[in-house]
């Protein structure tokens, strides 16, 4: 059997004859990662821009609270598992640990680490980044902050810092290079997960329904200090 | 999958018959467009980012295989594998053997356009590889067994009252008399049915709407979820991607998410965007341990520096199915193949040939607006003409066709002929219908009249009158 990788790649130089010339060109932009259009609709100041991921996020039926810090984070989500009628029992990222949180003031709330295998009723993860555009959180997969905790539980709760709320996209891979680059630049986690709001589908007839295989609720904690 | 596009015209004519399948094409038609245009109408950089998206493309496929290499070297980088598959035989053959290293019982498989294309659940199924679709739309026609009838909305074509007797003959262990009246009790029985399986399956088959070469990241998008509790459950994940799914950067990969969802449904952002860069990290509490690509051919190459060059820009996003008047009529089925609406009729023929798709190209009125909503600018109607040419040229346009064609290029190509032929018709045709204003029948003309009055002309043609009101 011939080589299906030669094959292709020859199919591909004859179709495209010109190709060598450009090869620099396609060299310098895959190492400048220049950004193209971004919306003007994120430049905003500090306060604006919190305040515009707030909205954006609402839009998408997210709901959003925000506390003074992190020591803050058990309150709001005891008070917000009760409003909904939910159980008191989580599973966390090992990020949100106790050592920084305190979890256990809340004593009615039940509170396991690690990653979710389908039993838990809510999980809460913490996110690297905000982005005020649309609403969206980003997270990354690691030891820390397990992907499994944002699809399987029925309510995900994540939190994210105020100062992590940027107007775009590409200001959150600008840090994920800056931040997580090593040797080797393989600044990228298995996995980049960006949330705009719960689960949903609206496969049968167009109608909408949330927590079609994800969550049904999402909701984010903003941590201001 | 096994092609009916020759039989266009008679499947267009049964869906045209089929009345729950109107009512869900209205639904539709009244759907997407309307959000589509409010989500543009949001965002001022909207067509700006359709001009990036299209240039992003348009470069990548200038430099294809430089691109296709760099990302397999950052694949192999993170740890994962990636094969090249020219047909999709091949492509068939290289996922069932990664199926039976993994000694796999079930697939999961998230949705992707490219396992339709190369018919992967049958080969699977018939090798003792249950694959499982897990998009809500795409689980109830595998029930079925039906094709898509639109790339983002599969189940368009049903009525909540069907997929309820789908899921009661199909779900035989479920109690028999149980209510499944509303959607999101049909919606609640699959999630329950598909949570099992999701949690047992051995292989995650999920296709990508992005490949980028920077990273060597595979890009997932749905709303579901379910890519990502298809990928992040079992020990392999697949990825089938075919080339021109390729972009340089994160960057280029973000401009092009700012036009997808916005086109497709009219959100802004989907709500799971996920980027998948190799197997899961050594200390990772979850994650797939293998990653394989599967890189697929399948007929993209050929397209490369033709006329349907542009076509290899689609982000398969349906706007153009969505705003197009014959798919809101006909639905996706009638087109007879995997893909449908106007990226369909100009994709398929360049994918199973001219002799098999000949009457999509045809299929068309050529009206314009796919090429007006596409956030890639592909000009899909040159390419339905260019394939209709293609079809005079090689003499595969019906006689009656091929004779009136040429009557008409004789006349259009005399313009004094062509005002007399035209003049006195219309003539003659304002003296009889001066009455009553319309013609109710008229001999050779039963295309038109069976269906509606044909009004009489009033005031001469339009060149006449041109003339006559432009006289200084």
């Amino acid at each position: 059997m011939s080589d299906a990788r030669a094959d292709i790649l020859a199919a591909v130089k004859a179709a495209m004859p010109g190709a060598d010339e450009g090869k620099e060109g396609a060299r310098q932009r895959l190492a400048n990662h220049r950004a193209n259009v971004i919306p003007a609709r994120g430049r905003l100041g500090d306060k604006a821009r919190v305040d515009l991921f707030i909205r954006e996020a609402e839009r998408v039926a997210a709901t959003v609270a925000r506390v003074s810090s992190l020591a803050g984070v058990p309150r709001e989500v005891a008070r917000y598992l009760a409003r909904h009628n939910l159980p008191m029992s989580l599973k966390i990222a090992p990020d949100l640990s106790g050592n920084t949180i305190p979890w256990t003031e809340q004593t009615l709330l039940s509170v396991e680490e690690g990653a979710a295998n389908g039993t838990e009723p809510a999980g809460v993860s913490r996110a690297f980044a905000g982005v005020a555009e649309t609403g969206t959180l980003v997270l990354l997969s690691g030891p820390g902050n397990p992907t499994t905790l944002s699809f399987l539980p029925p309510t995900h709760v994540v939190v994210v810092a105020a100062a992590e709320i940027v107007g775009d996209y590409e200001q959150v891979w600008g840090r994920l290079r800056a931040e997580k680059s090593g040797p080797d630049s393989r600044f990228m986690p298995r996995n980049v997960n960006w949330i705009t709001g719960p689960s949903r589908t609206a496969d049968i007839e167009q109608s909408l329904l949330l927590g079609a295989h994800g969550p049904q609720r999402l909701h984010i904690v903003i941590v201001d200090g | 999958m096994e092609s009916t596009a020759r039989t266009f015209k008679k499947n267009a004519k049964q869906a045209l018959a089929d009345t729950r399948l109107r009512d869900a094409l209205d639904k539709l038609s009244d759907g997407f467009p309307a959000k589509r245009r409010d989500a543009a109408a949001r965002l001022p950089e909207f067509d700006d980012l359709r001009d990036a998206a299209r240039d992003i493309k348009q470069h990548v496929l200038a430099n294809l295989g430089f691109y296709l290499e760099q990302f397999e070297a950052r694949v192999i980088e993170a740890g994962g594998a990636v094969h090249w598959c020219r047909s999709a035989a091949e492509a068939r053959t290289t996922i069932l053997r990664i199926c039976k290293q993994a000694g796999a019982k079930t697939v999961t498989k998230s949705k992707s356009m490219i396992s339709e294309e190369i018919g992967i659940n049958d080969h699977l199924a018939a090798h003792g590889v249950e694959p499982i679709e897990t998009d809500l739309g795409e689980y109830i026609i595998q029930l079925r067994h039906e094709p898509p009838s639109h790339i983002i909305a599969p189940a368009i074509h049903l009525t909540k009252g069907q997929i309820a007797d789908t899921f009661r003959d199909k779900h035989r262990h479920l109690q028999a008399d149980r209510n499944l009246e509303e959607p999101r009790t049909l919606l609640e029985e699959a999630r329950g049915e598909l949570r099992r399986k999701f949690i047992a399956a051995d292989v995650g088959l999920t296709g990508a709407n992005m490949l980028v070469a920077e990273t060597g990241s595979i890009v997932l998008v749905t709303n579901e979820g379910n890519a990502d509790l298809t990928y992040s459950l079992p020990k392999t994940h697949i990825a089938l991607a075919s080339l021109e799914k390729i972009v340089p950067t994160l960057e280029d990969a973000t401009t092009i998410l700012r036009v997808l969802a916005r086109s497709a449904t009219g959100q802004d952002m989907s709500v799971y965007t996920t980027f998948c860069t190799g197997p899961k990290r050594a200390a990772d509490l979850d994650g797939p341990e293998d990653f394989h690509v599967v890189l697929l051919d399948n007929g993209r190459t050929k397209m490369l520096g033709s006329e349907f060059h542009d076509m290899l820009r689609c982000i398969r996003c349906g706007a153009c199915l969505n705003h197009c008047p014959v798919y809101k009529a006909v639905g996706g089925h009638a087109y007879g193949w995997v893909y449908s609406g106007p990226m369909g009729a100009v994709l398929i023929p360049n994918l199973i040939g001219l002799d098999e798709a000949g009457h999509l190209p045809n299929a068309s009125t050529l009206c314009g607006k796919c090429e007006e909503v596409c956030p890639v600018r592909i000009a899909l109607p040159r390419m339905l003409r260019a394939w209709r040419k293609r079809q005079f040229e090689q003499e595969k346009t019906a006689f009656v066709s091929r004779a009136a064609l040429k009557f008409w290029a004789a006349l259009a190509r005399r313009p004094w002929l062509y005002r007399l032929a035209v003049a006195a018709p219309v003539a003659v045709l304002a003296a009889l219908g001066r009455d009553k204003g319309r013609f109710r029948w008229l001999p050779f003309g039963g295309g038109w009249t069976t269906l509606r009055d044909l009004p009489a002309p009033q005031g001469g043609t339009f060149v006449s009158r041109w003339h006559k009101e432009n006289k200084p």
